[in-house]
């Protein structure tokens, strides 16, 4: 079914993290949320891929389906492995011991994430002599001054209270508490959305220098585009709990190759926007989603086949895998299936 | 070229639905819980400050900033939701400010606003039918039950959630974002308002909705004859929406022009690092890594001179460099250095809490035991490899003392309205004054070097 679900050949080497037709359900009473769907993809030492999606396509669930952080009531199958070790099924503790020293997190609002009681300095002693109890405390004081320095933040206010310091400054500190025990792979779930555009773009330029100085893995969640141009080596367009669309994100922007990502490249307001357009209808229920390909009902390029039968993902022209029929494989698609699709109109207001 | 515009385009006063004059609105701010303990009481923060601006008839302005800009307070303020401190706000002619709430709520049906969240717009208990048609149940305008239905149903297919009927019976949690967003466009132009101030209206929907809202609102613009004030922090929907622009900052507007102008030829530095700081959705362009540097300062005791001097790459001279710009960069420098150095530096200067205290005649502290002679050193360091930082042109003279290196700089200026081709500045590059003042001071420092 997977025709070239594998990517290893481009990251140079064995990736870092490995993730095959991960699935997370969240169970409701009734039926369930199927909120990831099957995903593959994988991220090399050096390599930040962006994971792009509008709201409830599933993209934070599949971040924290990654690194075991999803609640209870989920449930989680397929395969995650990082350096060749399974993930999924690994004890609460066993994940725990990873998390931090090997797979770092990065997530939007980092004032819920610092213990306002706390200072700085406390936050990284702490986390040093869980992770690290082999260092003693000059060495603890020497490396959070190092990391925090190299994030911008000033060495003198390493005593201060989160309190004290601006959202920017915060976003930094987080960083730095995850840079600190050098993890492989660090997972950003939407870092910058809530910071200012200039604070942004020094965000962005920390990330870049990351890949670049410490070979760090990055797996940066988004909803910006523009922020993926500007920071992903890869990227991936998620579209109700699948992947449209994965590759190198020069490509996948310069020749979009799924009809969802073109449609989303041209509904968004860039500088160089001259006109408006957007995406008719709205994305469906992870519930009760569509047959076969679930952007069908929406797609301006709908055929037959892309209503009765599920895609099977190809290579597109460009190099990037996609799940979409138009690419074929001919041979599977039923005759007629080519024709166009009678689609419903919908009304104006329907819309996300 | 430029000459200073205390009157933004008086010329045209007919054809202003608003005009306002050095409005101000300062809020006082009570320290937190952790301000108290450190005996920093209270402030207050001039969160709009000096703003003059006219709304032409029909037109789309934008109040563009980050967040702390005050674009949100000012939009606030010009239709009375806060109190301005002082000021003129006039609506065709009748002023606004200094209005008791009762005079004031005839005039407040033509000013609607609509806001950035529509989950907490709209009142989750009510039905969407009753939620519209609320404005014209409070101004006690309609009170018969079918027609308050048949307006709304009115109000609804108008904003494209029609068939009404579909959703008159609806509650908010029923709706999408984008159609809850509808639905409070639907209660904002019920009163039939000349004036619709749009804070932030798109940026919680996604990216496929965002294009469908403006467009609705560009189309009730049309069919209602609506005048818009679009506040936001996105210059990319901006660029798109607006006809002319306000950049602000610290509470200023920093420059006002037609939306090409400011895109095209931003006046402003901070303008220019704004637009270039945008992440676009194509992969040749890249974010420039020359950013300005830190975020926006502390604004209940804002910078001296010019608001964005700190961080701006073309500041000179006269534009307020201060003591608090030292610690700053000082600070700065050190994050820099490897710990070991780091270290052997900050042994060689005091407290630094004393630059702390805007000043244009400044100390940098001895440490204890020590003598001017260490932090004269580290001054010299600091200036060695950073010598083309724009700081060092606002320092008129270092002194060695036995307290430690006293700085002095040049007294700031605080920038005014200019006018530049089709905009206003508040910049000192456009000052031929500012300009001159900064010559004069490069003349003089050419005769006598300092230390």
């Amino acid at each position: 079914m997977n025709a070239v679900g594998d990517n290893r050949e481009r990251g140079g080497g064995e990736p870092i993290l490995d993730v095959r037709d991960l699935r997370v359900w969240y169970g409701t009473g009734g039926d369930p949320v199927r909120a990831v769907d099957g995903v593959s993809f994988s991220i090399g030492a050096g390599e930040t891929l962006g994971l792009v999606g509008e709201s409830g396509c599933g993209k934070s669930t599949l971040g924290r389906g990654v690194l075991g952080l999803l609640p209870d009531a989920a449930a989680v199958a397929g395969s995650v492995r990082f350096r060749g070790r399974e993930l999924v099924g690994l004890s609460v503790k066993g994940l725990r011991e990873l998390r931090g020293p090997e797979l770092g997190l990065i997530f939007q609002e980092p004032m819920t994430r610092l213990d306002p009681l706390q200072t700085i300095e406390a936050h990284f002693r702490e986390t040093l002599r869980t992770h690290r109890p082999d260092l003693d405390d000059d060495e603890i004081r020497r490396r959070s001054l190092e990391t925090l320095a190299g994030m911008g933040i000033p060495r003198t206010r390493f005593g201060q209270y989160p309190h004290e310091f601006s959202g920017g400054m915060r976003q930094r500190i987080m960083i730095a508490l995850a840079l600190v025990l050098e993890p492989k792979v660090l997972i950003a779930d939407e870092p910058t959305t809530a910071l200012d555009v200039i604070v942004e773009a020094q965000i962005l330029g920390i990330l870049a220098d990351l890949r670049r100085n410490f070979d760090t893995a990055i797996l940066l969640i988004t909803h910006n585009l523009g922020i993926v141009a500007e920071a992903c080596d890869r990227v991936a367009v998620m579209y109700a709990g699948e992947i449209a669309e994965e590759g190198d994100a020069r490509e996948v922007f310069a020749e979009p190759a799924h009809p969802y990502t073109r449609e989303l490249l041209r509904s968004t307001i860039s500088l160089e926007t001259t006109g408006l357009n957007y995406i008719p209808g709205a994305p469906p229920s992870l519930i009760d989603p569509p047959p076969a390909c679930r952007f069908h009902p929406r797609c301006p390029n709908a055929m037959r086949v892309c209503a009765e039968r599920h895609p099977i993902e190809v290579r597109a022209p460009a190099g990037q895998r996609v799940s979409c029929w138009l690419h074929g494989p001919e041979g599977e698609i039923p005759e007629g299936g080519r024709e166009p699709l009678e689609r419903e109109e919908f009304l104006e207001a329907e819309e996300a | 070229m430029s000459d200073t515009a205390a009157q933004p385009s008086a010329e045209t006063s007919g054809e202003n639905v608003l005009e306002v004059r050095d409005l101000h609105t300062t809020y006082s701010v009570r320290g937190s819980f952790f301000d108290r303990l450190r005996g920093r009481e209270s402030g207050s923060v001039r969160a709009v400050d000096g703003v003059s601006l006219d709304l032409r008839r029909g037109e789309v302005l934008g109040l563009v900033g980050e967040s702390g800009s005050g674009k949100t307070t000012l939009g606030r303020t010009l239709l009375g939701l806060v109190e301005a401190t002082s000021g003129s706000i006039r609506l065709d002619g009748e002023e606004l400010t200094g209005r008791s709430e009762a005079e004031l709520r005839p005039l407040r049906r033509r000013m609607q606003i609509v806001f950035q969240d529509p989950h907490a717009s709209l009142n989750p208990a009510m039905t969407i039918g009753a939620l519209v048609a609320d404005p014209l149940r409070f101004h006690k305008l309609v009170s018969d039950r079918e027609e308050l239905r048949a307006r709304a149903s009115e109000a609804l297919e108008r904003v494209g959630l029609a068939p009404a009927s579909e959703f008159l019976d609806k509650f908010p949690a029923d709706l999408s974002g984008g159609q809850k967003q509808r639905a409070v466009l639907a209660r904002a132009i019920i009163l039939g308002p000349d004036v619709l101030v749009a804070d932030e209206p798109v940026s919680m929907l996604d990216m496929s909705v965002r294009a469908k809202i403006l467009e609705l609102m560009l189309e009730l613009k049309d069919e209602l004859d609506l005048t818009y004030i679009y506040i936001t922090h996105d210059l990319a929907t901006a660029k798109f929406f607006c006809d002319r622009i306000a950049i602000m900052y610290l509470g200023q507007i920093v420059e006002l022009g037609p939306a090409a102008d400011i895109y095209e030829r931003p006046h402003h530095p901070y303008t220019a690092a704004l637009l270039r700081a945008i992440p676009e959705p194509d992969p040749r362009r890249t974010v420039p890594r020359d950013l300005p540097r830190g975020e926006v300062p502390d604004a209940v005791v804002p910078p001296l001179g010019c608001p964005f001097h700190p961080r701006c790459p073309k500041a000179f001279e006269v534009c307020g460099w201060e003591s608090r710009d030292l610690r700053t960069l000082l600070e700065d420098r050190w994050t820099r250095l490897s710990q070991d150095d780091y270290e052997r530096e900050r042994a060689g200067v005091g407290n630094l809490d004393v630059l702390d205290v805007p000043s244009v005649d400044t100390i940098l502290p001895v440490p204890d035991g020590g003598t001017g002679e260490q932090p004269a050193e580290v001054l010299a360091a600091m200036r060695a490899d950073a010598a083309d930082d724009p700081f060092w042109s606002g320092v008129a003279a270092t002194e060695v003392t036995d307290a430690g290196v006293r700085a002095r700089f040049h007294e700031p200026r605080v920038p005014r309205d200019l006018r530049v081709d089709r905009s206003v500045v508040r910049c000192h590059l456009h000052d031929p004054e500012a300009l001159a003042a900064a010559e004069e001071i490069r003349r003089g420092r050419d005769g006598t070097q300092n230390v």
